[in-house]
């Protein structure tokens, strides 16, 4: 196991597996294409609100990479997998790029770039303002996710700042809690996945101080 | 408004479209019914058609395969993805029977196929306004709920009128997993209800209704948005004093008894000046249009709410 979680062809094979939502998406949006445009086939393959289906299926993935990557620290640990730290931060990106492109689709496809509407709605509108908030959360820590910018800030400094993840998470799971509408299941459930992931860090740090403090 | 009058009839799919679909849905369905095994039979379109209406639109109609497979109907769940895959395995009872008591002289409980007889049946191609900022070009089949609503002979004390929507525990989702209350509840002033344009459905696309767009009949309120236009409707009851509504029960702030749309007034979550009209243009691309007062049937329904304050009674 060990071996094949260091193995560069593991790593590519993650990379990509993560690419595969982007791809589904891409084929979907190919047969409609197809459909719409060139009159081959039936459209309907993103359903009647090809928009709508785009923006939550990128916005399912940013939060779901966004929880993997939390996952990957405990993982290691308890699987004795040291390797794993390996991929935590290629998962950390693909949260970013799925939460980008999830914000491209808004701005672009949705709203069609109308800058005033852009600006009352992520003023005004709380889920909005809140899901900006995590994106902008985590746009430091892809800038700083290389192993240069870990030696420039030193560990210490670099761990504390990427402690932000969790509160991009929390944010994250706070804009899916208020955009739905009364069925609140989805969201309490990666609500309950995030609280999980917490609660083993914790457990894990007030171990270490008790430690600390036997000695 | 001009856009009543000036109905044509050729933006409406032809015909020989209908006949072909519904040829090929026939072969689907058997097709299907062969692999569905228990739920084969159910849910199978017949056909429905209506004379033409001086109140429908020009505008195009929406393919009648989003109509039928985007739905807000939560006892299916919360998806619009959602109604299309599970309404279909419900089967609805028969005979159908509706309810219609309270405030009446003549209280009465009418199957499906005497309230068909009440009217003759019309094609009404009408503008459809989700609250989620998406709208939808319908032609649904059916006769201004007033046919129906006269039969009970509403007394002086009728002021509303509250629908329900038929609940099956078994087939549909709890309260508790929609999050809203069930069964689904609707009503309307008594001068809404008899307007006109108020519209008491069972078909669309020249076929019965599907059972994800409500069988077999529902509400249409062109100039309200969706969530007023109940589905399959069981109970009708006059009232004195405003009846219970679903989403307003459920968030009183978000939503108002009366819904109709508004360009103006925005939901907390989401702005009401414009809406994308789905099933046009690859990715929805410029579909994005402005919202009208009324959905646009100002010059038919203002005259209901003279002197209403439409910011506070929303
Ligand atoms: C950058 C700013 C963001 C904007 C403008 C934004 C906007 C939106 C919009 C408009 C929707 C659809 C709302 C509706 O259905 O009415 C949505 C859904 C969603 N977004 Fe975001 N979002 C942002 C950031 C994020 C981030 C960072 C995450 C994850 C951490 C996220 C996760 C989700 C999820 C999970 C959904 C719902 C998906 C579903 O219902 O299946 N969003 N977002």
């Amino acid at each position: 196991m060990p071996k094949i979680l260091a193995s560069k062809w593991t790593k590519a094979a993650v990379f990509l597996v993560c690419l595969a939502p982007a791809g589904y998406l891409l084929a979907l949006g190919g047969l409609e294409y197809r459909a719409q445009v060139q009159g081959i086939g039936q459209p309907g393959n993103l359903t009647g609100d090809p928009i709508k289906y785009i923006t939550h299926f990128t916005g399912d993935w940013t939060l779901r990479f966004l929880l993997l990557t939390l996952a990957v620290t405990p993982l290691r640990k308890l699987l004795n997998q040291p390797q794993l730290a390996r991929y935590r931060r290629m998962i950390g990106l693909y949260a970013f790029f799925y939460g980008c492109v999830h914000l491209m689709i808004w701005m672009g496809l949705d709203k069609e770039f109308a800058g005033a509407e852009l600006w009352k709605d992520i003023l005004e509108r709380w889920y909005i303002t809140v899901g900006m908030a995590s994106l902008l959360g985590m746009l430091p820590l892809a800038v700083t996710s290389t192993a240069g910018w870990i030696r420039r800030m030193g560990f210490v400094k670099w761990q504390r700042l990427h402690r932000l993840v969790y509160g991009c998470a929390a944010l994250g799971v706070i804009h899916y809690y208020l955009l739905v509408k009364s069925d609140i299941r989805l969201p309490l459930l990666y609500g309950a996945i995030l609280a999980v992931l917490l609660s083993y860090r914790f457990a894990v740090r007030r171990r270490k101080a008790g430690a600390v403090a036997a000695r | 408004m001009s856009r009543l009058s000036d109905l044509r009839y050729s933006d409406v799919t032809p015909q020989s479209i209908y006949v072909n679909r519904r040829r090929f849905l026939a072969t689907a369905a058997a097709a299907a019914g062969a692999i569905a095994g228990p739920f084969s039979g159910q849910g199978r379109a017949a056909a429905l058609t209506g004379a033409k209406s001086a109140f429908s639109t020009t505008e195009k109609p929406t393919p009648q395969q989003v109509i039928t497979s985007y739905n807000n109907y939560y006892e299916f769940g919360t998806g619009k993805d959602e109604p299309v895959r599970n309404a279909p395995k419900w089967k609805v009872p028969a005979p159908w029977t509706v309810q219609i008591g309270g405030a009446v002289a003549k209280p009465k409980t009418l199957d499906l196929d005497a309230i068909l007889k009440l009217a003759p049946l019309e094609e009404r191609i009408y503008r459809h306004r989700c609250v989620e900022g998406w709208s939808i070009v319908v032609p649904w089949i059916g006769f201004s709920l007033s046919a129906l609503l006269k039969q009970v002979e509403p007394t002086a004390k009728a002021k509303y009128v509250a629908f329900e929507t038929y609940y099956d525990p078994k087939a549909m989702l709890s309260a508790r997993e929609a999050g809203i209350p069930f069964p689904y509840k609707e009503g309307l002033r008594v001068d809404e209800a008899m307007h006109p344009l108020t519209l008491l459905s069972m078909g669309l696309y020249g076929e019965t209704l599907p059972n994800q767009n409500g069988a077999p009949l529902r509400l249409v309120i062109p100039w309200k948005y969706g969530f007023k236009s109940i589905k399959s409707i069981n109970k009708i009851t006059f009232t004195e004093k405003q009846p219970d509504t679903a989403w307003a029960t459920y968030a009183p702030n978000e939503y108002g008894f009366y819904s109709n749309v508004n360009p103006k007034r925005d939901h907390p979550r989401w702005s009401q000046a414009s809406e994308n009209r789905l099933g046009e243009g690859f990715l929805g691309k410029g579909t994005r249009r402005p919202t009208e007062m009324f959905n646009g049937y100002a010059a038919q329904v203002a005259g209901l709410y003279n002197g209403m304050d439409l910011m506070r009674n929303y």
